[in-house]
């Protein structure tokens, strides 16, 4: 048995001395290969005596299976010894920043005007647009503004040049037009808001000759201007997303509301900056009114069968009281910084279950 | 428009503070802008008397005073050369603030004495009287009185009134309001009608268009000089400068009953008889006059003119401004009083085209009074012959005041129909009343409209101050801002019945689902003017004649957009100027095709200025493949047909790179998007460093999906065989379409090839000159059993066949 355990000895430290998996695969041909050592053994199995065979097989088959078993335990441990070896190499520096992505943004006025839409359309308003070239019937006549009346002139209209008709086509300067458009083309009961692109010839600090107003229309049959002031404030509470806000109404002129009034909203502006829900001062932040019969005439529904009410509320000024954005011009410069800082993530859509912003 | 609180107190019999009186007008629908109170500035300053007044022991200029004061007697150090023993003036507590100096007095020694406070002069309480020194006042004043009260100084109410409300420009219609809102009670408002003791000598003419009604009177006899000061006092408080009696008279009327007045001198007039026509310039001839303001004017047949000589010389602008050559001065001895009327749009219009924004002009613009002609003279008679003396010869009326408003039929139970407010009816006519409207039983009401309460129905008729009031509406309008807004009721909007899924159109849906999707692509949103200058509108086939403004704010600003990209290639290189080059922009907005109604369409634009920081490990910056493909995932997550879409390369428009550009379009006459690198002379042309990308999708040429009576989604049949691939490399000609040859591969076999795709382009040796190697891997997924090679080898000649047709030979 003696040649048994040299070759064992032998094959074990060729085994052991297999420096990478090449070396490992050649011992094991040379051992247990086809033609290798132990398998030649094996074959000389046919010429001995039963009981020499039954002996000596088993032999040299336990010595093939813990030759095997050697060799893949080896195995194993170079693999692993080589993948050590590649990971070391792979490593990498993760301090060196990823490849560079833009953050995009939602503009505040558009995360406003889709809070707005949000909010009436869980109180049952529908979404009405047109046109931002309008003319004078849809801008002023139908909605109740005498010609050539100063209340015309307090709107700082920007005109088109005359058409040969003498008609004189002008960008809106509320969106008003759109609940006559809304009245003309469908029956009561209408509930609906307009938002859009408003357009006045002024440019200061607080004005920009563009702007954007949500503009509410209601009409049915007994709505008067408590269902106004209940839409406005709870509105209001919905937006600014406080109990805190407190409004009034104010009376005033619109050509075409009566009775008319403007809506304050309560808040602070000692510090320089005003401050909802706090403070003693009144903020105006928009116009209202039961829409006048001229108006509903005009759209050929009849004053005396439905009444309702009218508001117009400025969204970028809305915005910028509800965010802290403190100046209207920024609002239309574009500048990147400001966009992003102001800006909304592409995933606030607002919605009841998660809250405006 | 301006007021005192005493002008007030004129009309109103009230206790009323500055604070109340502003707040009762603001909920009376009176828009105060500001108020100046004296008595709330200067509420620390008192009247005090000096006792004792000794040299300062260390200063030869200074005085040592022992001054009695509301605080008790008190050693004052004062510097004025004019406090002496027995002075009365004006006394300022340590503490309290000096407006005119600016600081709050605190206790220190002078010159090693300590003044126990101020003794002060008018420019240190900003009521300044031009004298030097402290403050003489009459001796009087008890010690203690407060400053704004000794000093005649009151609270100066700033308001705007609304067009509708002209009778506001007058003090006494304001106390009318307030009187209503329980501020306090009317006193009487009438006139007493002044008799003439001689027949009027100058007689009127009217056309009864150019001027309804024009009432005048002579008043000879009259001295003119400076007025009165209380009246002076008046007009000073409100902005006004006093000129002479005569003129002050018209201006106080003018801003006490909201009456304009106008005064001749009789001595200038030529010939006897004036008339009111219209204006002459351009129809005979020149018609021109010299107003009192010094400048020309000329008069034309759209403005009311004033004339003498028998209605040959001109002598003022009806309702706006008087000539020169008549006006009153020291020297009047005979005036000739007007009081007229003239229509609102009239005097509008003629503001507008002189430029004269008159006191008389704005309030006959707003509509005057028309039942205060003849009172108006009266008032104006009144004065002049208290302030000026003189005769007045008898009223002489030419032409007829408009009609008075009518009457209107009223149930006061829609005063809480329209406005939800409970008010009992005699509440809601009491309002009425005390605004002037008169209130009776009506002669016939008309059954059908107010069958159920016909027994409360009255008959409205408004008072002619208010020719704002033309229906019931109006009316609860004033019972309801007089009743006060805080009553309103808050009821809630009846329920109604919910459109099933959302309120948006599909073009809304898919305008929001774009500005989030671009959002978190990486692409910041910009909101830009809808318009922009008629250049650059040309640059990007705008600018048509109808889309340039009359009036634009700027000139750079004149002209309706025809697309959204020059506004944000322009903001690119407004970024790039502040340091910041790169950037991803885009807009949801509208453009202008033309001016009609549905000549406007909302697009979806973005750009890519790509300059990321330099990358360690190279990365190249975005390319025009980029956008390509922000554009077609954006036109994929908002529901665009994106399998049906053709890439028309090289039929983009101008202001695109003509090789690296294309329209995305359902057909030739749908046109659903334009990408690609932006022209470089475009760019140039708007100073705009390049590269910049760009895409304008326009949402109405997307189309609209179809309804479906449920939101099922299709049943997922995923096939059990394996797919396999195949890849291809054919050669064409350099300028052949990629497109092409992949779209021809895919339509090989329609039942069996899944998709096409590129996976190489190459150009160079091997592949003939003028020619490229396109490599098109085809996905094939069985259907119904695995292919056998046979059948793999027959699917490979289809799309060689295929794609040869449309120009791509495979590769040897």
């Amino acid at each position: 048995m003696t040649d048994l355990n040299t070759l064992e000895a032998e094959v074990l430290a060729q085994v052991a001395a297999a420096g990478d998996l090449q070396a490992l695969d050649a011992v094991r041909v040379a051992a247990v290969g086809k033609t290798g050592s132990i398998s030649g053994l094996l074959k000389t199995l046919g010429a001995m005596s039963p009981d020499e065979r039954k002996e000596r097989g088993a032999a040299i088959n336990a010595l093939r299976d813990r030759v095997q078993a050697a060799i893949t335990e080896k195995k194993a441990s170079l693999e692993a010894a080589e993948l050590d070896a590649r990971l070391a190499r792979e490593t990498l520096d993760l301090t060196l920043p990823g490849p560079y992505r833009r953050k995009g943004s939602v503009h505040p006025t558009m995360q406003v005007m889709d809070e707005m839409v949000s909010i009436f359309a869980d109180m049952g308003f529908a979404v009405a647009e047109g046109p931002d070239i309008e003319d004078d019937f849809h801008n002023f006549t139908a909605l109740n503004f005498p010609e050539k009346h100063p209340a015309r002139e307090m709107h700082d209209t920007f005109f088109f040049e005359p058409k040969e008709t003498g008609e004189r086509m002008l960008l809106r300067t509320h969106t008003s037009p759109v609940q006559v458009r809304t009245m003309v083309s469908q029956k009561p009961p209408i509930r609906i808001i307009a938002p859009g692109r408003t357009y006045r010839c002024d440019s200061d600090a607080t004005h920009t000759p563009m702007f954007h107003q949500v503009e509410g229309l209601v009409i049915d049959k007994g709505i008067h201007m408590g269902h106004l002031k209940w839409t406005l404030e709870t509105f209001i509470a919905r937006f600014f997303e406080t109990d805190a806000v407190t409004t009034q109404f104010r009376p005033h002129h619109f050509p075409f509301t009566e009775p008319s009034a403007e809506m304050d909203v309560q808040c602070d502006r000692s510090g320089g900056e005003i401050k909802i829900g706090q403070g003693s001062s009144w903020l105006e932040i928009l116009g209202c009114g039961m829409v006048h019969p001229n108006v509903l005439r005009a759209c050929g529904i009849d004053p005396d069968e439905y009444q309702g009410f009218a508001f117009g509320m400025g969204v970028d000024r809305l915005g910028m009281l509800k965010y802290g954005m403190p100046d209207l011009r920024d609002m239309f410069a574009s500048d990147s910084r400001w966009l992003a800082h102001y800006g909304f993530s592409g995933f606030a859509a607002p919605n009841s279950a998660s809250g405006l912003s | 428009m301006k007021f005192t609180l005493s002008w007030l107190k004129d009309h109103l019999d009230t206790e009323a503070t500055a604070a109340e009186v502003v707040a009762a007008m603001t909920m009376a629908g009176l828009e105060v802008e500001h108020v100046t109170d004296p008595a709330a500035k200067l509420a620390a300053f008192s009247v005090a008397k000096i006792v004792e007044a000794v040299q300062h022991p260390n200063a030869d200029r200074l005085r040592v005073c022992q001054v009695d004061t509301v605080d008790g007697r008190k050693e004052i150090v004062c510097g004025a050369p004019n406090a002496r023993v027995g002075l009365t003036t004006i006394y300022a507590p340590i503490g309290a603030y000096v407006p005119g100096l600016g600081v709050t007095l605190v206790e220190k020694p002078v010159r090693g004495v300590v003044s126990n406070g101020m003794l002060c002069s008018g420019s240190e309480l900003e009521a300044d009287d031009g004298s030097e020194g402290i403050l003489e006042l009459s001796d009087d004043l008890a010690v203690g009185t407060a400053a704004a009260v000794a000093l005649g100084l009151e609270a100066v109410i700033d308001f705007e009134v609304t067009p509708n409300r002209p009778d506001w420009l007058g003090v006494a219609g304001i106390a009318r309001d307030l009187a209503a809102a329980g501020l306090g009670k009317l006193k009487d408002l009438s006139i007493a009608p002044v008799p003439g003791t001689f027949p009027c000598p100058i007689t009127v003419a009217v056309d009864g268009e150019a001027c309804p009604v024009f009432s005048g009177r002579l008043i000879k006899g009259v001295k003119n000089g400076p007025s009165p000061k209380w009246l002076q006092d008046r007009l000073k408080a409100i902005g006004i400068n006093p000129k002479s009696a005569l003129v002050d008279i018209t201006n106080y009327v003018s801003y006490d009953r909201a009456r304009p007045l106008h005064v001749y001198d009789a001595a200038l007039l030529s010939g006897s008889k004036i008339v009111s026509r219209f204006g002459h310039h351009g129809v005979h001839g020149d018609e021109h006059l010299i107003a009192l303001d010094g400048k020309t004017y000329e008069l034309t047949p759209a403005m009311s003119v004033i004339a003498d000589a028998d209605g040959e010389r001109p002598i003022g602008i009806g309702g706006v401004m008087g000539g020169e050559s008549t006006g009153c001065s020291e020297a009047t001895v005979d005036v000739f009083l007007e009081s007229a009327w003239f229509e609102p749009i009239r005097i509008a219009q003629t503001g507008r085209d002189t430029g004269i924004n008159s006191d008389a002009q704005y309030r006959f613009a707003r509509t005057v009074d028309t039942g205060s002609v003849v009172p108006g003279l009266e008032l104006g008679t009144k004065l002049i012959l208290e302030l000026c003396g003189g005769e007045a010869s008898d009223v002489f009326v030419a032409g007829e005041a408009p009609a008075a408003p009518g009457p209107i039929l009223f149930d006061p139970a829609y005063v809480q129909g329209l406005s939800g407010l409970d008010i009992a009816p005699e509440k809601s006519l009491s309002i009425l009343q005390a605004l002037g409207f008169k209130i009776e039983p009506p002669k016939d009401v008309p059954v059908a409209e107010f069958a159920t309460h016909a027994e409360s129905v009255v008959c409205v008729t408004p008072p002619t101050f208010r020719r704002d009031v033309h229906g019931k509406a109006d009316l609860v309008e004033e019972v309801a801002r007089i009743a006060g807004f805080a009553a309103l009721p808050s009821t809630p909007l009846p329920e109604v019945p919910r459109a099933v899924g959302g309120v948006l159109t599909a073009r809304q849906a898919r305008a929001r689902t774009a500005r989030r999707a671009l959002a978190a692509a990486g692409y910041a949103e910009a909101v830009t003017w809808s318009f922009t200058s008629r250049a650059t509108a040309q640059l990007f086939g705008g600018g048509a004649a109808e889309l340039v403004l009359a009036n634009p704010i700027a000139s750079e600003l004149d002209c309706m957009r025809p697309s959204v990209l020059p506004n944000l290639i322009e903001a690119a290189g407004r970024n790039a100027r502040h340091g910041f080059a790169d950037v991803a922009l885009f807009e949801v907005g509208p453009v202008f095709l033309s001016d009609g109604p549905k000549d406007q369409r909302t697009v979806v634009a973005g750009i890519l200025a790509p300059r990321p920081p330099r990358a360690w490990d190279k990365r190249p910056a975005e390319d025009v493949f980029a956008i390509k493909a922000d554009l077609l995932n954006l036109l994929e997550e908002i529901g665009a047909p994106v399998a049906s879409l053709q890439t028309a390369q090289g039929s983009a428009s101008s202001w695109w790179h003509p090789g690296r550009s294309a329209r995305l379009q359902l057909g030739p006459k749908a046109v659903v998007a334009e990408f690609g690198e932006l022209h470089p002379a475009v760019l140039k042309a708007l100073d705009v460093a390049g590269p910049v990308y760009g895409f304008e999708i326009v949402l109405e040429a997307i189309p609209e999906p179809k309804k479906k009576a449920v939101k099922t989604k299709a049943a997922f049949t995923p096939s059990a065989l394996m797919p396999l691939t195949r890849d291809f490399a054919f050669v064409a000609d350099k300028a052949k379409a990629a497109g092409d040859l992949v779209k021809a591969a895919a339509g090989a076999d329609k039942a069996l090839i899944a998709s096409a795709r590129v996976f190489d382009v190459y150009e160079g040796p091997g592949v003939p000159e003028g020619s490229k190697s396109v490599a098109i891997e085809v996905l094939v997924q069985p259907r119904e059993a695995t292919l056998t090679d046979a059948e793999i080898e027959a699917l490979s000649a289809k799309v060689v066949a295929a794609v040869e047709k449309a120009g791509g030979k495979l590769r040897a």
